[in-house]
């Protein structure tokens, strides 16, 4: 039986469809192409002849196609899915629509990502799901600047099955000679950008010829139609299965005192019980007992389901740990190379602390700059400092602690990551890891006998960090050497780390821009770190205008150790003083990216002591700041 | 040995993970629970989600006291067996000033549903809501996020709306926010009606073809549910045989006349008529209200 022809089995025997219905699989797919490649016309095929489009849906179209359809008195199927034109006038943000439309063998998921602007994003966002590619070509250009994009980011996001159909053979007259040239040229471009093989099919989505049924108009053409081919394309379920067992802590199900289960979606591999297991990163070993399901315990669960695990043994597991095959379990690291793709507006600051998204894991990690872009246009690689929306680029990145991973290539699960702006909690970027660094295997932490407390006791004091930030000019050098001079009075080792004099040594390499900022600051705070370490009290004064890295040296120190002190000046105040004469020469335009003029300053929201200089002498804020190490504030 | 999954075991897997993702990382989570079909399949979902325990938020209902007296029924049976307390929240405003669907139109939606979800989300503190809307429902919701961020006064932004990639959802919101999200996003009408079928998942009988005491209205044919049904001048009760498309107050609900009294048979019928689901529901003929404006002022 055709694809189409499911409507008198309906009306014979239902039962027997629904049987048959039951036991489709499922097949998500993105089409790729520009406005003019008929891509919209394609999709709003595929749903009108899949018979998924509603009588008053069809009124509705007939009467569109003729008020403002393309195609005079004919169904503009176009129509059908272009319903987001308005919406983009409105700047709705649009990443992917999803179609559905279903056929006797499979039910398909259709991402259509609009726009051009955007592409970029949306495109890696439709791709991240998919298991095929439909790459579309305009018979009448061949292959474009944009079919190399199109290629080059599905092969990015590892779908392995490319479809090139070349669209629109009705306007080339369904010339065989344009049809081969069109395809060896993409072959050419296709073998060098590491695509291992596509399938080729000459089509027109406005004829409808070889989409649902073969075409008389290509007599030469001998391969499937695109329905057919969509059917019955092999999918990597044999292969998921084959791969090492993993299982992403989701959730863990104590509903009483005797069942303890691990809840998640199998990322790869099969299970049964009696399997041993380790449980990452800890290494605990352990084995399968139960598969427990609502329909009763499985003998097997495969990638794909969503299962609840239990063990023979108490170990130690929650969300965020992997349950993986024993004798072959996944990777623990915490530094990486990665793609990553840059998806907000707001460019990346390296240095900067992100959260990062992996499977169950929630980490902070840090992307170093890129070591260069990728030219999506050319494959070309480009010198940068940083990444901009839409960028894509190749960086080395850190996390705070360990996690579980495979490469990209292995597992999209464990491989495909997020970045989150821990400001302003958007999605920032997606990524996918290459390898872990070699350094982050061989380096480890050594213990030394002299422990922190015994270097702090020694000194009879706290260790603790006291950060000054403020304006330029803001007073924050002369309050903390107050503050220095008093604690000496009272036998406490301290050390001033100053903005100015690390820049003359330490950072000298730094300049001013926000990505030099974000790090000038890491480094000063894992300096602080260390003589926290040798049990010094630490004041600092630094502009450090953004919340996001004080937070992240807060984050650095042991907990209670850190004291954010703002020393609030207004700008017009700290101007009129302008003791170093950088603000002449800012409005001068003679300094560039100065803090209040040109660079925004982020005002502490909480500091734990704010100082307002228009009201207090120096000597009067060193003494609230001491109170506050003393614990009297 | 290779085990294929089904495209419904497919979507199956893929609803629970986005279920148990929610209740990991979020404080206070509730499942809209509206009676209808998409309602009764997304709560077997959450139980298999949770199972041995039962799902670990309330289910919330947010009433407008028009409802068909077999929703009701089984509302409350469902929470039963299912183990889960039961939320009802009436507006009090809407209850004081006794709005109806007779003679408030639109206002009737509003104030029950869009302002009575806002004030119950409030009320319990809830940072996350599932709901049972589909991508496949209207041609506007096919871009739709599975994960929809609202602002603390329950405003949908559409310019700040997440990418969604692979399996991963980014929960994380400042305070006040709250998020919607729909577990059955990439579920359609068919897959709902086969899923229901091969899980045998108890629905409202009112899907299924009976002789009811209806009259047509505005080219709608609408039950006569109880006594509080206006009839206007001349206007009697006819029996006829009618099953439900969509589910919602009984005097905006259109039934189709049908035949079909067992589930593969009202499949057959879905699958042989040509008027799309949302068809029966008079919300959507009222004025120019779209979807759009709906959702920007919060109702699901």
């Amino acid at each position: 039986m055709s694809a189409y022809e499911a409507d008198a089995l309906i009306a014979k025997d239902i039962d027997a469809y629904l049987d048959q219905h039951q036991h489709k699989s499922l097949l998500r797919f993105i089409t790729c192409g520009s406005v003019d490649d008929g891509k919209s016309t394609l999709i709003g095929r595929l749903l009108y002849d899949s018979k998924m489009i509603f009588e008053d849906q069809l009124a509705a179209l007939e009467a569109d196609s003729k008020r403002v359809g393309t195609q005079g008195q004919n169904i503009d199927f176009a129509l059908l899915v272009d319903g987001l034109a308005a919406e983009r006038e409105q700047g709705i943000t649009i990443d992917v629509a999803y179609r559905f439309f279903t056929t006797e063998k499979r039910k398909f998921i259709v991402a259509d990502t609009p726009g051009h602007e955007q592409y970029t994003r949306n495109m890696v966002t439709g791709a991240s799901t998919a298991d095929l590619a439909v790459i579309l070509i305009d018979a009448r250009k061949g292959v474009l600047t944009q079919t190399r994009r199109h290629s080059y980011l599905a092969h990015l996001l590892g779908i392995k099955n490319l479809v090139l159909a070349v669209n629109k053979m009705d306007l080339v007259a369904y010339d065989q000679a344009k049809y081969d040239s069109i395809v060896a040229d993409y072959a050419a471009f296709a073998a060098s950008i590491g695509i291992a093989g596509f399938t080729p099919m000459p089509i027109s989505g406005y004829q409808g010829d070889n989409v649902t049924t073969r075409s008389a108009n290509t007599p030469w053409y001998q391969g499937p139609t695109l329905i057919a081919h969509l059917e019955t394309v092999q999918l990597d379920v044999a292969a998921d299965q084959k791969k090492p067992f993993r299982l992403p802590v989701q959730w863990v199900s104590r509903p009483n005192q005797d069942f303890r289960g691990f809840a998640g979606l199998i990322a790869g591999g099969t299970v049964k019980p009696g399997d041993k297991v380790r449980i990452l990163p800890s290494g605990h070993m352990s084995s399968v007992s139960r598969i427990v399901t609502f329909d009763g315990d499985l003998d097997i669960a495969v990638a794909g389901q969503s299962v609840t695990l239990t063990l023979a043994d108490e170990v130690d597991c929650s969300r965020g740990d992997v349950i993986a095959a024993a004798a072959d379990p996944a990777s623990v690291a915490d530094q990486f190379e990665a793609t990553i793709v840059w998806m907000a507006a707001e460019p990346m600051l390296p240095g900067r602390p992100y959260w990062l998204k992996l499977g169950t894991q929630l980490v902070s990690a840090h992307v170093q700059a890129p070591k260069y872009q990728v030219n999506v246009n050319t494959m070309e690689h480009l010198a940068a400092k940083t990444l901009d929306l839409n960028a894509i680029g190749i960086a080395n990145l850190s996390t705070d602690r360990p996690i579980s991973f495979e490469p990209y290539s292995a597992s999209r699960d464990l491989g495909g990551f997020i970045l989150i702006d821990k400001m302003t909690n958007a999605t920032v970027a997606a990524g996918m890891l290459h390898f872990s660094l070699r350094r982050s295997q061989n380096v480890h932490w050594q213990s030394f006998d002299v422990a922190r407390e015994s270097h702090a006791r020694l000194k009879n004091q706290k260790p603790a960090v006291v950060w000054f930030t403020g304006l330029s000019g803001a007073g924050k050098s002369t309050i903390a050497n107050t503050v220095e001079k008093k604690l000496l009075r009272m036998n406490r080792h301290t050390f001033l780390l100053d903005g100015d004099n690390v820049r003359h040594g330490l950072n000298k390499d730094l300049g001013f821009t926000d990505a030099d900022r974000v790090e000038n600051i890491r480094r000063v705070g894992e300096v602080a770190k260390l003589m926290t370490n040798a049990g010094l009290i630490v004041l600092t004064a630094f502009i450090s205008p953004f919340r996001a890295e004080r937070e992240m040296v807060r984050q650095m120190m042991a907990p209670g150790e850190f004291f954010e002190v703002f020393v609030d000046t207004p700008l017009a105040e700290a101007e009129k003083r302008d003791v170093k004469g950088l603000y002449k020469k800012a409005r001068d335009g003679k300094l560039k990216n100065f803090t209040g003029i040109d660079s925004p300053y982020e005002a502490p929201e909480k500091p734990d002591l704010r100082i307002d200089t228009t009201k207090m002498t120096p000597d009067e804020a060193a003494e609230l700041v001491i109170a506050l190490l003393l614990g009297e504030l | 040995m290779t085990l294929n999954l089904t495209h419904l075991r497919r979507l199956e897997a893929e609803s629970i993970h986005i279920f148990r993702e929610v209740v990991a990382e979020t404080d206070n989570p509730v499942m809209l629970y509206s009676i209808g079909k998409d309602s009764a399949v997304m709560l077997h979902l959450a139980r298999k989600a949770f199972f041995p325990a039962p799902p670990p938020f309330p289910l919330l209902h947010v009433d407008t006291t028009w409802k068909f007296r077999a929703m009701y029924e089984m509302r409350e049976r469902m929470a039963a067996e299912a183990g889960m307390q039961l939320l009802v929240h009436h507006n009090p405003d809407a209850m004081a000033r006794g709005i109806n669907p007779f003679d408030h139109g639109s206002l009737h939606t509003d104030l029950w549903k869009t302002e009575g979800l806002k004030q119950a989300l409030d009320k319990y503190g809830f940072d996350a809501a599932f709901g049972g809307a589909r991508r496949d429902e209207e041609k506007s919701r096919a871009k739709e996020r599975i994960f929809s961020f609202r602002s603390a006064n329950h405003r949908w932004d559409p310019k700040n709306q997440r990418p969604e990639l692979w399996r991963l959802y980014n929960t994380r919101k400042a305070k006040g926010e709250s998020i919607r999200v729909f577990p059955i996003s990439n579920w359609t009408e068919l897959d709902i009606w086969q899923y229901i079928h091969l899980e045998n998942i108890p629905i409202v009988p009112l899907y299924f073809a009976a002789e009811r005491p209806t009259v047509e209205r505005d080219g709608l044919i609408l039950m006569v549910d109880d006594d509080r049904f206006r009839l206007k001048e001349g206007e009697k009760p006819v029996m006829r045989s009618v099953r439900f498309r969509t589910l919602g107050c009984y005097p905006l609900s259109g039934a189709v006349e049908s035949q079909a009294k067992t589930l593969p048979e009202v499949i057959q019928e879905m699958l042989l008529t040509t008027t799309s689901e949302r068809q029966g529901r008079a919300i959507d003929h009222d004025q120019a209200a779209s979807m759009e404006k709906k959702k920007q002022e919060g109702y699901f």
